[in-house]
């Protein structure tokens, strides 16, 4: 059991959840996640973290809540338990002095790229930022990241901030940047990851991207993480998450991802536990 | 003379080993509750006393942990069972486990004198029924420890061989403290194992045994990544390393990342861990599969094709590419699987996995497949017959063809040696490995075995320690 200090809706349906963990906050590194599960019969969902600080004793996440266990995340509040936190998992985000890099980040992303972007700001990398989303109402951490990082720049679907458009417009952006990047670092979702993975193809700039399959145990036990990355094997929580974004299967890697939708949308048919679902949720629809 | 004199004593000797009670195959396939319910007292004592009490025992040979087999056994004869399982306990600190799930057939068993006509004793069910007649009591007697030596010593990972380091370093006054990454104790007995052939609330018994006798557990723990062996070493006098073979193997053929391929770690965990069998109650999502296909011939891959049945699979299949006679798996168990209806494709060798249009499993193209010329193993080596490829629909495979030694505690502690299968390297005696303070047992060291071997290494790491932690000898 660890203690929530803060639960939070950021943007709608967005949540930072801040969690008492001494043990991890004073052990992560950017690019680690926890594996998280809400209740006794919650499921365990790999999370990626968005902040810490050892000081306090505290780790941050940002999700989303898609699911039956982000739900139960999401009603949580501070002097909650969440019933499981355990890590920090995988291998940390690779810090080095890259020159340029380009920090692309939707969804989650946005908050797990902020210790990574502190990290290689800290390292004299001239760090920039993609944030993207919907529209401009889900963008969030502006402020932490303006003062941090050398430019913020947006792609939103209904142009209301910055370039209008998909991810696919990122090379637009990177044409309009003062230099071509050294390295691109993408965190979010699944979408996210493959489509910059695959508009980069040609721009002859290292992509690396942050994986986030479903896992049980985080530990390399249980295999449901595997991809094929450069075609070999591997688990995502001990060879990764990490890992070069122009070697991966994204076809296999998405379909392994939706593996439970059916599920998901089953649970909330049947779940009478959350409030918000007496007719209304579009889960219903 | 002599002919008639041995006549008359065997003709005294009950052939008739006692069977235990078990739940119909019909019913047991449609739930999950423990397939073997036990001996009675009455079946108990009757079994019991069909025991030579030979003068020089065999069976204790057999045995991994050298329980005084005909001394508990004897006990039951007279219905003494608190002095049983006094007896049994000597030596093993979880006899409700190994009682179950120890290949009794081919360690004591298989030693006893009366297996020459073929009615050897009931060992590993007369164990059992010790152990859940003590549970039944209510109270379990917490034997004395001895006085707080003031050491410290950490276990990682909550399987059989912690359990059973941490069992005796704690009586011999050390303080113990167990990390466990899961969020519930006990290792493969919780998440590899099913309830029905071991149920849990079985190895939370003995968990909070463990508790009541002072063992710490730290659960949500994982040793290499909360803190490494050697922050921990600064902390504690001596670390035992128990962490269990924890990497699923695959085949490396094509298709194995489709979806509807499990591990099965993966589809047991899901099962067991995470109660898959209450889902949606518990909320880690489950798939309901109509022909399940799993690959291996081991325990692991009996108790997969069992679950899927009990999953409501209409159709289970163990797809093993040696025959009958070579399965790993103990022989009870494949009997067990076989009455409930899990059909056995033998010689048949996966090659591939076939996908629809969403990246789901759909075929197996396999092969069959001939016995060779044995192997270093003795085992006849399987050898494919050309031509004979064929197609089986499937909507699942589960592959349960081993795994090994999880990385995460060798990958962070430098100066731990690993052999070239990725084991610890420790010495067979006392488990100490090349890292000073550092002892390791189980599938760590062994590769994937059994509970009673982990158990086994266990004891001999605890002893080691133990003498370490009293005379500074290492």
């Amino acid at each position: 059991m660890k203690k929530v200090i803060e639960r939070s809706m950021i943007v709608p349906n967005m949540h930072l959840l801040v969690i008492e963990a001494p043990e991890i906050a004073s052990k992560v590194r950017p690019g680690q996640f926890v594996i998280v599960r809400g209740g006794d019969e919650s499921e365990r969902i790999p999370l990626s973290i968005a902040d810490y600080d050892a000081e306090k004793g505290t780790i941050s996440i940002v999700f989303m809540e898609v699911g039956a266990s982000t739900a139960v995340l999401a009603r949580l509040n501070a002097g909650d338990a969440v019933a499981t936190c355990v890590g920090p998992l995988g291998n940390a985000t690779s810090i080095d002095t890259f020159g340029d890099v380009l920090l692309v980040g939707g969804c989650y992303g946005i908050g797990s790229l902020y210790p990574v972007a502190k990290e290689l700001k800290a390292k004299g990398n001239k760090v920039s930022v993609v944030l993207e989303a919907r529209s401009s109402y889900l963008i969030y951490w502006l402020n932490k990241y303006v003062p941090l990082v050398e430019k913020v720049y947006t792609i939103t679907r209904d142009g209301s901030l910055g370039q209008k458009g998909h991810i696919s417009r990122l090379p637009d952006v990177i044409h309009g940047m003062p230099r071509k990047p050294d390295r691109i670092i993408v965190n979010g979702c699944t979408y996210l990851m493959a489509h910059t993975s695959e508009v980069t193809k040609d721009l002859d700039i290292p992509v690396v991207v942050n994986l986030n399959p479903i896992m049980i145990d985080g530990t390399g036990m249980c295999g449901v993480c595997r991809v094929t990355v450069a075609g070999q094997m591997k688990f995502a929580c001990v060879d990764g998450p990490e890992f070069d974004g122009h070697d991966i299967d994204w076809k296999e890697f998405l379909a392994r991802r939706k593996a439970y939708v059916t599920e998901e949308a089953l649970f909330f048919r049947r779940s009478d536990a959350h409030a918000h679902n007496e007719g209304k949720c579009a889960w219903h629809e | 003379m002599n002919e008639e004199k041995t006549q008359e004593k065997t003709s005294k000797i009950d052939l008739n080993r006692r069977d235990m009670p078990r739940q119909s195959p019909e019913m047991r396939r449609n739930n999950f509750d423990e397939v073997a319910l036990g001996y009675t007292e009455e079946l108990a004592r009757l079994e019991a006393s069909r025991c030579l009490q030979c003068k020089k025992p065999r069976c204790v040979t057999g045995c991994p942990v050298e329980i005084d087999i005909p001394g508990f056994i004897g006990c039951i004869t007279k219905g003494d069972f608190k002095g049983g399982i006094k007896k049994l306990k000597e030596k093993n600190c979880l006899p409700a486990v190994s009682g179950r799930v120890c290949p009794q057939e081919s360690q004591c068993e298989s030693k006893c004198i009366l297996g020459n006509k073929k009615a050897e004793i009931a060992i590993g069910r007369l164990e059992r029924f010790l152990a859940d007649w003590e549970a039944a009591q209510g109270k379990v007697d917490l034997p004395p420890r001895a006085k707080p030596t003031g050491k410290k010593v950490a276990v990682v990972g909550s399987g059989p061989a912690g359990l059973t380091v941490a069992g005796d370093l704690i009586l011999l006054g050390h303080e113990v403290t167990i990390f466990e990454a899961l969020h519930k104790a006990g290792g493969v007995l919780v998440y590899g194992i099913p309830e029905f052939r071991l149920p849990k609330a079985i190895v939370q018994r003995e968990v909070d045994y463990l508790k009541a006798l002072g063992v710490k557990v730290f659960t949500d723990f994982v040793v290499g990544k909360t803190r490494s062996i050697d922050e921990i070493l600064e902390e504690f006098d001596a670390v035992f390393v128990g962490t269990g073979a924890g990497l699923p193997w695959f085949m490396n053929i094509p298709g194995e990342n489709l979806n509807g391929v499990y591990s099965a770690n993966e589809y047991l965990t899901r099962m067991n861990l995470m109660k898959g069998y209450m889902y949606p109650k518990s909320t880690t999502p489950v798939k309901k599969h109509v022909k399940v296909a799993v690959v291996g011939g081991g325990n692991v891959a009996m108790d997969s094709a069992r679950t899927a049945l009990r999953m409501g699979a209409a159709e289970s299949h163990i797809v093993y590419r040696r025959s009958h006679a070579e399965l790993p798996a103990r022989a009870e168990e494949a009997e067990n699987a076989e009455e409930e209806g899990v059909i056995f494709d033998l010689l048949t060798l996966p090659l591939a996995y076939i996908g629809d249009e969403n990246g789901w499993v759909k075929e197996i193209e396999c092969i069959q497949m001939e016995l060779g010329e044995p192997d270093a193993s003795g085992r006849r080596t399987p050898v494919e017959k050309k031509g004979s490829n064929f197609r089986m629909q499937t909507d699942a495979v589960v592959c349960a063809i081993g795994n090994s030694p999880n990385p995460l505690v060798p990958a962070t502690t430098p100066g731990l040696d690993t052999t070239k299968r990725g084991t610890l390297v420790a010495d067979p005696e006392t488990g100490k490995t090349t890292r000073d303070r550092v002892w390791a047992g189980g599938d760590i060291v062994t590769g994937a075995a059994t509970v009673i071997l982990a158990m086994g290494a266990g004891r001999k790491a605890a002893r080691a320690i133990h003498e370490f932690l009293t005379t500074g000898k290492q």
